[in-house]
């Protein structure tokens, strides 16, 4: 995870601002974040942070500045979805596998129907990215015959498959038991050491300690400040971080 | 022996009942057929963001789920050529046919309804993530939304067949010689007003064992996918 500082972003956000209503969730964002970084976006709940990431792989649109991931402009109208989402991959909280697939369709389906891969050259990806997850035996099960944590490392392993560049974490282990938050921290963990750029939105703090490159403090729209973690959490300058920081280390 | 021969003289005329109400199945399995078709577009219509399909299949949608089914068998019956030429041919369509016609636009328009509500029960992130992993809006709702649909909808539309099958001796109004028809018209060749009770207890039962156990079925359907 070496990072050289002066090479060209991966992915870099200006002046982002999106509204819902009359309600300015994001008042004017900027982001760079390099190959192979890891980024924790962490504040309050209702800064934005989720908004973030969802600007990133257009699944929200924004209203005024600019997203672009590599070469991609993800602002621009005429925008090659299929292509962003190739290189743009997201695991959300409530994992959202399909229901009625199993998990081997669930990871191998996207590669095979909207890449247009061969599906036997997916489908091997796919059992070891499992495998990966440490789910190897679970590829003909369907997705509510698993555990939470189980469901949410197959929604990674999914992710993974589209082989993107980056991957957006929404606060993956929220919606989970206590006892599996941290195995799947482990497999965000492992995807990190492998090299992925990764975003994460996160509550926790221990996590983004550890894993984290980069930190990103949000309140209210805006990104207040950002930092090294030894640095964020020792040194915080503003005092809504320090705040923040008050209450929930 | 007056009441052995009542019976007699009922079972003599149960054939003649018996073939109206293969006339009332049949025209409920056309109308749910022609209806179910009708229904899945107008519903994937309703879902449309677009004005130009989704206005008017939210229209026809409210207009024939509304209307009274007798009302829209009347504008059928009456509206509608008794006969059509296509391309020379020319297809004769007697009343009954033209009656269930009339009964599929208000299936159309309640199975257009159970489409919709089964495509909005399934939860918003199944869309978000289908879009993440590159799926357009349209193949998200072929490939990904509407297979899960497809058992949530079964109940529903069987117990919309078993409303259907039970409403077509409506089509008795409007002249169709359907088993509601038969039987008054047994009633009054036979002239005997003892009669008159057995024969209509002769024609609920036909249409209860019909539909009962396709009640029955949907029940458990439904109860299986719940549990699932």
């Amino acid at each position: 995870m070496t990072i050289s500082s002066n090479s060209q972003p991966l992915i870099s956000l200006r002046g982002v601002r999106k509204s819902f209503g009359a309600f300015e969730v994001l008042r004017g964002i900027d982001m760079d974040i390099r190959k192979g970084e890891v980024v924790a976006i962490i504040g309050p709940s209702g800064s934005g942070k989720s908004t973030i990431l969802r600007t990133i792989n257009g699944l929200t649109p924004i209203n005024e500045g600019t997203i672009n991931v590599g070469e991609i402009k993800v602002s621009d109208p005429k925008l090659d979805q299929v292509k962003l989402r190739h290189r743009v991959g997201m695991v959300f909280q409530q994992y959202n596998l399909f229901p009625h697939k199993t998990v081997l369709e669930n990871v191998a389906m996207a590669p095979i129907q909207v890449l247009k891969q061969p599906r036997r050259q997916v489908e091997e990806r796919a059992r070891k990215l499992l495998a990966d997850m440490r789910l190897p035996d679970k590829a003909n099960s369907y997705p509510g015959e698993l555990s939470g944590g189980q469901q949410q490392r197959v929604a990674i392993a999914r992710a993974l498959c589209m082989e993107p560049e980056v991957i957006l974490f929404d606060e993956v282990t929220a919606a989970l038991d206590p006892e599996m938050v941290k195995e799947v921290l482990a497999a965000v963990r492992k995807v990190a050491e492998d090299g992925m750029t990764c975003i994460l939105v996160t509550h926790e703090m221990g996590f983004a300690r550890e894993a984290a490159d980069h930190i990103y403090f949000t309140d209210k729209g805006v990104i207040v400040e950002h930092a090294p973690p030894a640095e964020f959490f020792t040194r915080a300058s503003d005092p809504r971080t320090k705040e923040f920081l008050s209450k929930v280390l | 022996m007056n009441s052995t021969n009542l019976l007699a003289q009922i079972l003599e005329w149960m054939p003649f009942v018996l073939q109206g109400f293969a006339l009332n199945i049949l025209m409920s399995l056309l109308a749910i057929v022609i209806g179910t078709m009708i229904g899945t577009f107008l519903g994937l219509g309703q879902l449309s963001p677009g004005w130009i399909v989704g206005t008017p299949s939210k229209l026809a949608t409210q207009l024939f789920r509304n209307a009274p089914w007798l009302v829209l068998l009347f504008y059928c019956i009456f509206l509608m050529p008794y006969q059509i030429n296509v391309g020379g041919a020319v297809i004769q369509l007697p009343s009954w046919l033209r009656a269930t016609i009339g009964f599929s636009f208000p299936v159309a328009a309640n199975f257009s309804e159970i489409v919709r509500g089964a495509v909005k029960s399934v939860p918003r992130g199944q869309w978000e993530a289908a879009e993440a992993l590159g799926y357009s809006r349209r193949s998200t709702l072929f490939r990904i939304i509407l297979p899960q649909c497809i058992t949530r909808m079964i109940p529903p539309w069987m117990n919309l067949y078993a409303l259907l099958l039970t409403a077509t001796p409506l089509s008795m109004i409007v002249g169709v010689e359907e088993a509601l028809g038969r039987t008054q018209a047994a009633v009054q060749a036979q002239s005997d007003s003892r009669v008159l009770i057995p024969m209509y207890l002769a024609l609920l039962a036909m249409f209860f064992l019909y539909t009962w156990p396709i009640n029955r079925l949907s029940l458990m359907l439904e109860r299986r996918f719940r549990t699932k």
